[in-house]
């Protein structure tokens, strides 16, 4: 008998159907691996094992835990189940700790509500879990406070959360995802550890086909409230039948196809020497000097016209700074920054003249846009650079709809509000925002992170097109080294507020040289290797 | 935390000094001369000019401010122009009044709204809620001068349970108490109804962040959960209404010392002003700008207790 049993699991919110005849199944000391883009349902799958599902949400089916039917369970007896036979860890570690508990009442939480411990006992438990998850409590006091930790460390308080009872299965849905590869790396390793160590089952939910591969004995692939495959995963990789499982794999590693620029000379499109950006910290004391934090310490980079550049690192190295210095967003305090020769004054900022040059697209398709505005005025708010030469009329309503459709919409869609348009469609929105004004080098600021696979091979495909043909520079900041490694000719690599090494993305990649960029490739999740690896142990 | 504290009374004092420089300043410029209105339009130049030196009113600007900052504190807040007795002595009788009637009234406020606003929170978009989201609506309506007129309308004339106004002394607390009852209730109404809507939404937003279901996904009960989780996160915009509440019960009861005939710090002041008390105007603001800093930096300081993540963040 499986230690988790979903048989024809049927959920619906209000009116709309949200999960249709899922089957999964879960042994002990098994991991699961489920795959899914957003709104496949895998979430909800999940909160429905745990019965923590939204208001106005009605099931039916079969979800045996144990044996035990758990649909239609009271809610009291779901508390025994929920941290005492499941543990659950979510996804973003930031967020998922009261701000004003410490750690170890946290955790010894868990402990006391289940085990019936006193708070003394209770912390003990606490402090033995913590020790599990390797946060020992000579460096993590129980009494530290969840903003004294980092994400990865956050993101191990969570598990010990969730494994303190010694749970028989654990469901972690997308937990590695707001981490940096390295730190991602490290929570999977600890995942496994204690997986073999307890005998539990895990049920792990991403949509990265990579860890993926690396971690589960067994996967589901779904889509749209259904599961559309399932099997072992090696055997399930190695032949994919459902085409929208074959759609996925190959937009997991989609390669946009690129003509190599003509890097022809004369004026970088960007040149960036010696640029430092610090910022002050809060004072310590009263009487204190303050300290400075040199956030990016030195840099210099130079992009070519129709080059594109990737700059890689992890969170808070210090790249989004120096992109945001570049715009001249942020005064620098050394270094000289020119855009198409033009230096930027570090006090007064670009001219209008040189900013239309640069124009840039960010992160999250859904903050980046006044929701009261229609895409046209969206689209056209970069001519007010031009000044009086900014078109009106007949002709800038011609400019709108040759941008929107030069990012494959429609010119109709000027007329929309961007609620209208899903994460891909905004992101193109955002592009043809960038392009209107013709600019020569777009900023890049993880354009892409935010995007289901098989959409963010689409957008590579219109970026890497737009490149070549209207001889665009692109700089690419991003912490996915395989999508820098797809559309990038030149890759940069930053730790600490310093460039540590610099090449052709091929070679780069192929024998990096720094320690820095060797450890960040080994943590990067790759499915072809993990697949091979897995087939050779096996063999 | 300490060297947080230390920083809150620095700029405390900073902000007391700041606020004794304009409150000097702008008396000094609005017009009408103490001096003058006290003596009548018949008076002589000569005369007028000597109860100005009397009065220390000619002497350099810089002198005058030290002189009466000085005397700030060590108590002394000078003469009050019109009743010709210290102005210490006037603030100290009608504190006795308005303090207690602010305090009364917070209490009030606080215990009605807590409990409404996390009933209204739990039961979001039931008719409870419903039902007390438009009694709070109501309550912000109604202008507490014609509910105070209610007030004694049902509880002074028709029932007879409280007096309809005056102020007995503090001889007899339960009869002081039982005056400043229905001045209390009047003024918590409108309080309660906006406490009561803080509260409430801010207890919603807590609720939906990822820690609450992550207690779920411990095992705790929903209660356990709003209890030891979710409370306290609440707590931050509460308490900075409750500060700004306060500030306002002390200063801003005038209309309500009026109805009920309460010698309160309102009417001190309001007479000060008709009769160009300035002196007596000066003393009761720079009061009120103190209660209002003080109490800003206790909320401060309940603010670090509150939230671990404002205990160090000296500026």
């Amino acid at each position: 008998m499986a230690l988790l049993e979903i048989k024809d699991l049927q959920l619906s919110i209000g009116k709309f159907p949200i999960l249709r005849e899922i089957d999964l199944s879960v042994d002990a000391g098994e991991i699961l691996g489920v795959i899914g883009e957003s709104g496949s349902g895998k979430s909800m799958t999940a909160l429905s094992i745990m019965q923590l599902l939204p208001f106005g949400a009605t099931t039916s089916g079969s979800i045996k835990l144990d044996g035990r039917e758990v649909l239609g369970l009271p809610d009291v007896e779901m508390r025994k189940i929920r941290g005492g036979t499941v543990g659950m860890v979510f996804q973003e570690p930031m967020t998922a700790l009261n701000p004003v508990k410490t750690i170890g009442d946290q955790v010894a939480e868990t402990a006391m509500v289940h085990g019936g411990l006193g708070r003394r006992a209770a912390l003990e438990v606490a402090r033995q879990t913590l020790e599990r998850v390797e946060l020992p409590t000579s460096r993590f006091p129980l009494d530290r406070y969840p903003h004294e930790l980092s994400g990865g460390q956050r993101q191990r308080v969570v598990t010990a959360m969730a494994i303190a009872m010694r749970p028989k299965l654990l469901i972690a849905d997308e937990p590695t995802t707001a981490l940096d590869v390295t730190t991602q790396a490290a929570i999977l390793r600890l995942l496994q550890k204690l997986v073999d160590e307890d005998g539990m089952g895990l049920l792990f939910i991403t949509h990265d086909l990579g860890v993926i591969a690396g971690l589960a004995d067994k996967v589901s692939i779904m889509r749209q409230g259904e599961v559309v495959e399932a099997g072992p995963t090696v055997a399930l990789f190695r032949n994919l039948r459902h085409p929208y499982s074959k759609a996925l794999f190959q937009a997991s590693s989609h390669v946009p196809p690129r003509i190599p620029p003509a890097v022809a000379g004369g004026t970088p499109v960007l040149s960036v020497d010696n640029v430092v950006r610090e910022y002050p910290l809060p004072r310590r004391g009263l009487f204190e000097k303050r300290k400075v934090l040199r956030a990016v310490d030195g840099v210099s980079l130079r992009i070519e016209k129709g080059e594109n550049v990737g700059l890689v690192g992890e969170s808070g190295c210090g790249k989004s700074t120096l992109a945001r210095a570049i715009m001249a967003l942020e005064p620098t305090q050394g270094g000289r920054i020119a855009i198409a020769g033009e230096p930027i004054d570090p006090k007064k900022g670009a001219s209008f003249a040189t900013r239309r040059q640069l124009q840039v697209v960010f992160q999250d398709p859904y903050g980046s846009f006044n929701p009261r505005h229609r895409v046209d005025r969206l689209v056209s708010e970069p001519f007010h650079l031009l000044g009086s030469a900014a078109p009106t009329g007949t002709e800038r309503d011609k400019r709108i709809a040759r941008a929107l459709e030069e990012v494959g919409l429609s010119a109709a869609d000027a007329d929309k509000y961007v609620h209208e348009f899903s994460g891909g469609q905004r992101q193109r929105i955002a592009i043809a925002r960038a392009l209107i004004i013709e600019p020569s080098l777009i900023i890049l600021d993880e354009a892409v992170s935010a995007l289901d696979v098989s959409v963010r091979a689409q957008v590579l495909d219109l970026l890497a097109d737009l490149s070549d043909r209207l001889q665009l520079s692109y700089l690419f900041i991003s912490h996915d080294l395989a999508v820098v490694r797809s559309i990038t000719d030149r890759v940069l690599v930053m730790r600490a507020g310093k460039i540590v090494e610099e090449g052709a993305t091929e070679e780069v990649f192929r024998a990096p040289r720094h320690p820095y960029t060797q450890e960040l490739l080994a943590a990067t999740p790759n499915l072809e290797g993990a697949l091979a690896k897995r087939e050779a142990a096996g063999a | 935390m300490p060297s947080f504290i230390l920083g809150r009374l620095v700029s405390l004092i900073l902000s007391l000094i700041a606020a004794s420089i304009v409150i000097f300043l702008v008396l000094e410029v609005v017009p009408g001369d103490p001096a003058q209105f006290m003596l009548g339009l018949n008076a002589t130049p000569e005369a007028v000019a000597a109860l100005r030196t009397a009065l220390g009113l000619d002497g350099p600007l810089l002198e005058r401010y030290f002189t009466w900052v000085l005397g700030l504190l060590h108590g002394d807040f000078g003469i009050s122009y019109t009743y010709k007795v210290p102005v210490a002595k006037l603030i100290g009788d009608r504190i006795w009044i308005s303090l207690p009637l602010a305090l009364f009234a917070l209490a009030l406020s606080t215990l009605i709204a807590f409990p409404v606003g996390i009933l209204a929170a739990v039961k979001r978009n039931s008719p409870t809620d419903v039902g007390i989201m438009g009694a709070t609506q109501v309550g912000l309506a109604v202008p507490n001068f014609w509910f105070a007129m209610l007030l004694v309308l049902l509880f002074s004339i028709t029932l007879r349970w409280f007096s309809a106004g005056g102020f007995p002394g503090w001889e007899d607390p339960v009869l002081a108490l039982k005056a400043l009852t229905l001045p209390a209730v009047a003024l918590a109404l409108p309080q309660a109804s906006i406490l009561a809507r803080v509260m409430r939404s801010s207890l919603l937003d807590t609720l939906g962040e990822d820690y609450i279901r992550s207690a779920r996904a411990k095992g705790l009960s929903q209660g356990q959960t709003l209890w030891r989780h979710a409370l306290r996160n609440a707590l931050i915009p509460v308490l900075t209404i409750i500060g700004l509440q306060f500030s306002f019960l002390l200063a801003g009861a005038i209309i309500i010392e009026n109805v009920f005939f309460l010698p309160g710090l309102g009417r001190l002041v309001f007479q000060g002003i008709t009769s160009r008390d300035l002196i007596v105007v000066k003393s009761v603001v720079m009061l009120l700008v103190f209660a209002v800093i003080l109490v800003t930096f206790l909320v401060d300081i309940t603010y670090a207790l509150v939230d671990p993540r404002l205990r160090r963040a000296v500026r």
